[in-house]
């Protein structure tokens, strides 16, 4: 039996009363290439923002690691919903990345060569170190976005949260950073939330499906009905091409 | 015009320049970042309540306007955090009503109130040694809180959730900012004045992020230009008779105009 990372029980998230995540059970283990799908507003960033501790449930248990989300902050990497933020912000991608590296005792101290060290292999891992100068801002969607993953890798985090990390990406940027996931999950356990099915569904090993309740069987995957409850319309979605291999035969 | 210097109010004066100009170089480029301008402004024109007060109290204007800036910068941090108000809402109200104050206090103050147009546009040609001590004060703190803290700004401004995440308490670091913008707004009050401080805040930094993308060198760069300013703003306003608060600013303005000429960077 691989080790658990991630444990979710009976978790209940509530947004001025209305529920957000209904009675979430959950179980990720090692090694795990986890997909969550599910439609807009349907609580994929709420789930993730859980993991991280960041959103407290109303009711329920989490351990990440077998310990409270807080306390196992360190060995998780988050990229967080592509954020429109300011492109002229005066950030240097070296200092993106650096950024990993801060903490509430680091804060009072300059970064040291190893923090520097572990900046410069996530550079490389994201082939992104020929940029460490430039402006954040002066970079494409799609570099800008590996340079995230970049912080996101700094410390080698042994679980990985991304949310929507294709977003505003074109296609060919798209199927390189899928297969660099590939290449980060022989080491990494991996969660990606997404509401493009398709391209998710062609790389991850596991699929659940996210609104409100989830629905997954800790393989890759979902039934018909599943789709019919977390989507409200089925027809008009495998119309719009959900690969078969992702539906059982019916 | 290097004859004037040798008037104990024309050291003063540039002294004072000199000081404020260190604030508004660093507090200016986390104002402009931050996109906190409206709510510098806020924290300013709340301040002239505390003048009023101070006024009527009989105490020093300073400390009544640092009592209030304080007061509306943590007011503005409570309401954009730990309630749904909209910001902008809450800084319009409190910029209003600090400013009603204001006047209601200076009107409650019997006989003749002088000066009150120095707190609203500056006038550094009569700032005391006195003034010049607190100032001097202020600025320590808000030079040392920044270098101390410079790494947890830079969090707390570029990825406020990411920051948190590693540790940093952004909660309390922005209102720790709030407090040092108010501390800032006290110590440039006597240059440049209440309604003009958002001016000598925000032009400085808005030019520098022009022509760099590193943070230390626009806080470097801000400093130098604002020393610039203050100080050919003081001898023009000295040489031509004219208001000293409203020369500097509108030597900010015109070399805030000449930069986009040289801009880098397209801004359309």
């Amino acid at each position: 039996m691989k080790e658990e990372v991630v444990r979710l029980e009976n978790v209940w998230v509530h947004y001025n009363r209305v529920p957000i995540l209904e009675g979430i059970n959950l179980a990720i283990y090692q090694h795990d290439f986890l997909g969550i799908i599910g439609p807009n507003g349907g609580g994929k960033s709420t789930l993730l923002k859980v993991i991280l501790g960041l959103i407290k449930p109303d009711k329920g248990e989490i351990k990440v690691f077998g310990r409270p989300p807080e306390k196992s902050r360190e060995r998780i990497g988050y990229l967080s919903q592509y954020k429109a933020f300011d492109r002229d912000f005066p950030i240097s991608v070296w200092d993106v990345v650096l950024m990993a590296r801060m903490g509430l005792y680091e804060m009072f101290k300059r970064y040291s060569e190893k923090d520097k060290k572990l900046a410069e292999n996530a550079l490389k891992t994201v082939e992104m170190l020929s940029y460490k100068d430039r402006q954040i801002g002066t970079l494409s969607g799609g570099q800008q976005q590996r340079v995230l993953i970049a912080r996101a890798l700094v410390s080698n985090p042994e679980l990985l949260l991304l949310d929507e990390p294709t977003a505003g990406i074109d296609a060919a940027a798209q199927r390189e950073f899928y297969e660099l996931l590939k290449k980060l999950n022989e080491k990494t356990t991996i969660v990606l939330v997404s509401h493009d099915l398709t391209a998710v569904s062609v790389y991850v090993d596991k699929i659940a499906c996210l609104n409100r309740k989830l629905f997954y069987h800790n393989s890759k995957e979902i039934r018909p009905e599943d789709i019919k409850a977390a989507y409200q319309c089925p027809i008009e979605l495998i119309a719009h091409g959900v690969p078969h291999r992702v539906l059982k035969e019916h | 015009m290097i004859e004037s210097l040798q008037y104990e109010f024309m050291q003063n004066a540039l002294a004072a320049g000199l000081l404020a100009s260190i604030v508004c170089g660093i507090i200016g480029v986390y104002v402009v970042v931050n996109r906190m301008v409206f709510i510098s402004g806020g924290i300013a024109h709340t301040a002239f309540g505390g003048v009023g007060l101070s006024f009527f109290l009989g105490i020093s204007p300073m400390i009544g306007a640092l009592f209030f800036a304080i007061a509306s910068a943590l007011g503005i941090g409570m309401i954009s955090k730990k309630t749904k108000l909209p910001e902008d809402t809450a800084i319009g109200i409190l910029w209003a009503v600090g400013m009603a104050l204001g006047v209601i206090f200076i009107g409650l103050t019997p006989g003749y109130v002088p000066g009150i147009s120095t707190y609203l546009f500056g006038n550094i040609l009569i700032v005391s040694s006195g003034d010049l001590r607190l100032m001097l004060v202020l600025v320590t703190v808000i030079v040392s809180v920044i270098f101390l803290l410079y790494k947890g700004f830079f969090a707390l401004s570029f990825d406020e959730e990411f920051g948190r995440l590693r540790g940093i308490p952004t909660g309390y670091l922005y209102f720790l900012l709030l407090c040092l913008i108010a501390l800032s707004v006290i110590v440039m009050m006597q240059a440049v004045g209440i309604i003009l401080v958002i001016a000598l805040l925000t032009v400085p930094a808005a030019i520098t992020k022009q022509f760099t993308y590193s943070m230390k060198k626009m806080m470097i760069f801000s400093i130098l230009l604002s020393m610039l300013f203050t100080v050919s703003g003081l001898l023009i306003s000295y040489e031509l008779n004219i208001a000293s608060g409203a020369t500097i600013i509108l030597v900010a303005g015109a070399g805030f105009i000449i930069s986009l000429l040289f801009s880098k960077r397209s801004l359309y």
